[in-house]
C-alpha cells in the first residue's frame, strides 16, 4: 500500500512540484514538429505555402476570417500588413501556422489560440494572448496591461515594457517581458513562469497560488503571500535556454535574477494538474 | 466605459480640430453618447473667449416656450455682460442653445461667470484666452461638423467619448469639464471616484460651484481648488493620485500644458506617442493610429503616473 501512497508516487514520477525537479506540466509546442494535431477539423497546412495580404481597410472580424479562408487553403504562413491598431486580430485560432503582424495590434489581440506561431512587429494593446493554450507570440515592441492573462501554455514575449497585471490569473505556459512590467503582475498566478527582465511595478505576485517569477531588475513591492525564493542550478539552466531561445539577456545576469514564489500560506492548494492528478490517483 | 484623447504640438498650430475629431470618431464605440472637445488656439490676453448654452438639446425638442426662453436667456446673458463693462467684439451662434462670444473685460471674472450663469439655463462651457470647449450629444463626427471644428487650427487638445453610468445623458453631463473659475483649464476622464460626495462636498464648503451629478466635474473643480492654493498643475495632479479615490485615468489641459494622470491601480487604459514635436495619447492606439497611420512606437503609462507637457 505504501508504494500507492499518493504523495510518494506524484514525486517518483517528477511531477509534484514546480520547482524545475523534472517533468513539468508545460508542454512546448513546435509547429516544425508536424505531431498530429488534436483539434477535429484542423486545417492540414503547409509552412511553405505562404500568402499575405493588406488589413488596413478591412474589419477585425474579416481579418480573422480571411486567416481561416487561407488555412482552409493550406497556407501554413500568413503575412498580414497594416492591422492598424485593430482589436480582435488572430484570435482563435486552434491550428498550426506560422502568422506575422507588420504593424501593431489593439485589444485582445491573439486571444483563444492553441498552435500557432505569431511575431508581431509593432506593439500589441490590453489582453495579449488572454488563455493561450499552446504556441508562440513574440512581439518585438511594447504591450499593454494584463499581457497574457490566464494563459495556459505556450510561450508568450514580449521584448520591450509591458503595463499591470501581466500574467493575471496565469495558469502556465511562461511569459517573458524583456522591460518593465507594471502593479499586480502575476497577481493570483496559478501556474507557470512569469520572467521580466527590467522593473516590476508594486505588489508583484499577490495572492499567487503558485507558479514562479524572475524578475531581473527592482521589484517595488511584494505582494500578499508572495515571497523571495531561491535561485538553483536548475532555474538558471532554465532561464538561460529560454532567453536564449528568443534573442534575449538579463541585464545584470541570469544569476542575479530574483526568484518569487507563493507563500502558500493563503491557500491549501496542491500542485498537480488535473491530467497529472488522474495519473497518481 | 468612455474614451479620452489628447494631442500637443510643440512650437507650432496644426488643424487640431480634424485631429480630434478623427481620434475621437475612432473611439466611439467606447461611449456614443455625447462627445466633447476642448481646443486650444492661439492664446490672446487682450480678450476672453466664452462658449456657453442657454439650454439643453433635450430642451429644444421638448419644450413648447423654450424657443423663447432661449432668446430672451441669450438676451440677459448679453445685458449682463455689458452691466460688467464686458464689450463683445464676436459672436457665433452655433446651435439654437449653443453661442460663442469673444469678448474684452478687465474685472473680476469670477464675478463675471457667476452672474452670466445666474440667468436661468445658460451654462458656461469654457471661459479664457485660449481655450474652447464644445461638446454635444452623438458621435464626433456630428458634434464637430454641427459646430464646424475641423478648421479648428490650435496647439493642442483633449477629448472625451461618453458612455453614461451613473449621470444623464445631456450636455451638462457630458465632457470635458471647465475647471470654474480658471480660465483655458479643462478636464476629460474615464473612470469612477468613489469618494465623489464627500470629495464634493468639502469643495462646495470651500465656495465651489457643480453644475452636474457627473463624478468627472470633481476632478475639475478639484484641480480649480489645487490652483487656488497656490499649487501648479504637476503637483495638483500629482496629489490627486492620492486623494482621489476609485479607478480613473484622466487629462487636463491648460493655456500651454497638457497632462494626463493614472490612478495607482492602473485600471483605466492609456496609450501614449511622444516624439520631438507631437505628443499624442488615448484610450486605444487605434485613435493615434487614426492620425498616424504610418509605423510608430507606442507605449502605456504605469499605475500612479503623472506626465505633463509644455506646448
Amino acid at each position: 500500500m505504501e508504494e500507492l501512497n499518493q504523495e510518494h508516487e506524484s514525486h517518483r514520477m517528477g511531477m509534484h512540484t514546480e520547482q524545475l525537479a523534472g517533468r513539468t506540466q508545460q508542454v512546448f509546442f513546435s509547429a516544425e514538429e508536424g505531431e498530429n494535431f488534436t483539434y477535429p477539423y484542423a486545417f492540414d497546412v503547409d509552412f511553405n505555402k505562404r500568402a499575405e495580404f493588406d488589413a488596413a481597410e478591412m474589419e477585425a472580424t474579416a481579418v480573422n476570417l480571411r486567416i481561416r479562408e487561407l488555412m482552409s487553403e493550406g497556407h501554413g504562413t500568413i503575412v498580414i500588413k497594416n492591422p492598424g491598431a485593430k482589436h480582435g486580430l488572430g484570435v482563435g485560432i486552434l491550428n498550426r501556422l506560422q502568422l506575422y503582424f507588420e504593424g501593431s495590434l489593439g485589444y485582445f489581440g491573439c486571444g483563444l489560440i492553441d498552435g500557432p506561431n505569431v511575431r508581431i512587429s509593432g506593439r500589441v494593446g490590453w489582453s495579449c494572448a488572454e488563455n493561450m493554450m499552446a504556441g508562440t507570440v513574440v512581439i518585438e515592441k511594447n504591450a499593454g496591461s494584463t499581457f497574457g492573462a490566464a494563459i495556459r501554455g505556450g510561450d508568450l514575449v514580449c521584448k520591450g515594457d509591458v503595463g499591470s497585471r501581466t500574467g493575471i490569473d496565469q495558469k502556465g505556459g511562461t511569459i517573458v517581458v524583456g522591460g518593465k512590467t507594471g502593479a499586480f503582475s502575476g497577481f493570483m498566478m496559478q501556474r507557470g513562469r512569469l520572467v521580466v527582465l527590467g522593473d516590476a511595478g508594486k505588489n508583484l505576485g499577490d495572492s499567487m497560488y503558485d507558479g514562479t517569477i524572475y524578475v531581473g531588475g527592482k521589484i517595488e513591492s511584494l505582494g500578499v503571500d508572495a515571497i523571495e525564493g531561491e535561485m538553483t542550478d536548475l532555474d538558471v539552466l532554465w532561464l538561460r535556454r529560454k532567453l536564449k531561445a528568443f534573442d534575449l539577456e538579463a541585464p545584470n545576469g541570469i544569476e542575479n535574477m530574483t526568484k518569487v514564489v507563493a507563500g502558500k500560506q493563503l491557500w491549501n492548494y496542491d500542485n498537480l494538474e488535473p491530467t497529472e492528478k488522474k495519473l497518481v490517483l | 466605459m468612455c474614451g479620452i484623447a489628447g494631442l500637443i504640438h510643440r512650437g507650432n498650430s496644426a488643424q487640431i480640430g480634424k485631429e480630434m475629431t478623427s481620434m475621437l470618431q475612432s473611439l466611439k464605440h467606447r461611449g456614443p453618447d455625447s462627445t466633447g472637445f476642448a481646443l486650444y488656439g492661439m492664446p490672446d490676453a487682450g480678450h476672453y473667449i466664452m462658449r456657453f448654452k442657454v439650454a439643453e438639446q433635450e430642451d429644444v425638442k421638448q419644450g413648447f416656450d423654450i424657443h423663447r426662453q432661449m432668446r430672451e436667456r441669450k438676451a440677459a446673458v448679453d445685458e449682463r455682460l455689458a452691466e460688467l463693462g464686458a464689450t463683445i467684439q464676436h459672436e457665433d451662434q452655433a446651435t439654437e442653445y449653443a453661442f460663442r462670444y469673444v469678448f474684452s473685460f478687465d474685472g473680476d471674472l469670477r464675478r463675471l461667470a457667476d452672474y452670466v450663469e445666474d440667468v436661468e439655463g445658460a451654462e458656461i462651457l469654457s471661459l479664457g484666452h485660449a481655450l474652447e470647449l464644445i461638446k454635444d450629444l452623438g458621435d464626433a463626427g456630428r458634434v464637430s461638423g454641427q459646430y464646424a471644428l475641423a478648421d479648428f487650427q490650435g496647439t493642442h487638445g483633449i477629448g472625451h467619448t461618453r458612455m453614461a453610468t451613473e449621470s444623464d445623458v445631456d450636455i451638462r453631463s457630458a465632457h470635458p469639464y471647465w475647471a470654474y473659475p480658471f480660465n483655458d483649464v479643462a478636464v476629460v476622464h474615464n473612470g469612477q471616484l468613489t469618494n465623489y460626495w464627500g470629495s464634493r462636498r468639502a469643495l462646495e464648503r470651500r465656495g465651489h460651484r457643480f453644475m452636474s451629478n457627473c463624478d468627472s466635474e470633481l476632478i475639475a473643480v478639484y484641480i480649480a481648488d489645487q490652483i487656488e492654493r497656490g499649487n501648479d498643475l504637476e503637483g495638483a495632479m500629482k496629489r490627486s493620485i492620492d486623494e482621489l479615490d476609485g479607478v480613473f485615468t484622466y487629462l487636463v489641459a491648460t493655456s500651454d500644458s497638457l497632462g494626463m494622470a493614472k490612478d495607482v491601480m492602473a485600471a483605466k487604459p492609456m496609450v501614449l506617442y511622444e516624439s520631438d514635436d507631437f505628443i499624442a495619447m488615448a484610450s486605444e492606439e487605434v485613435a493615434i493610429r487614426s492620425i498616424f497611420p504610418h509605423e510608430i512606437d507606442t507605449f502605456d503609462p504605469y499605475e500612479g503616473e503623472v506626465r505633463v507637457w509644455k506646448s
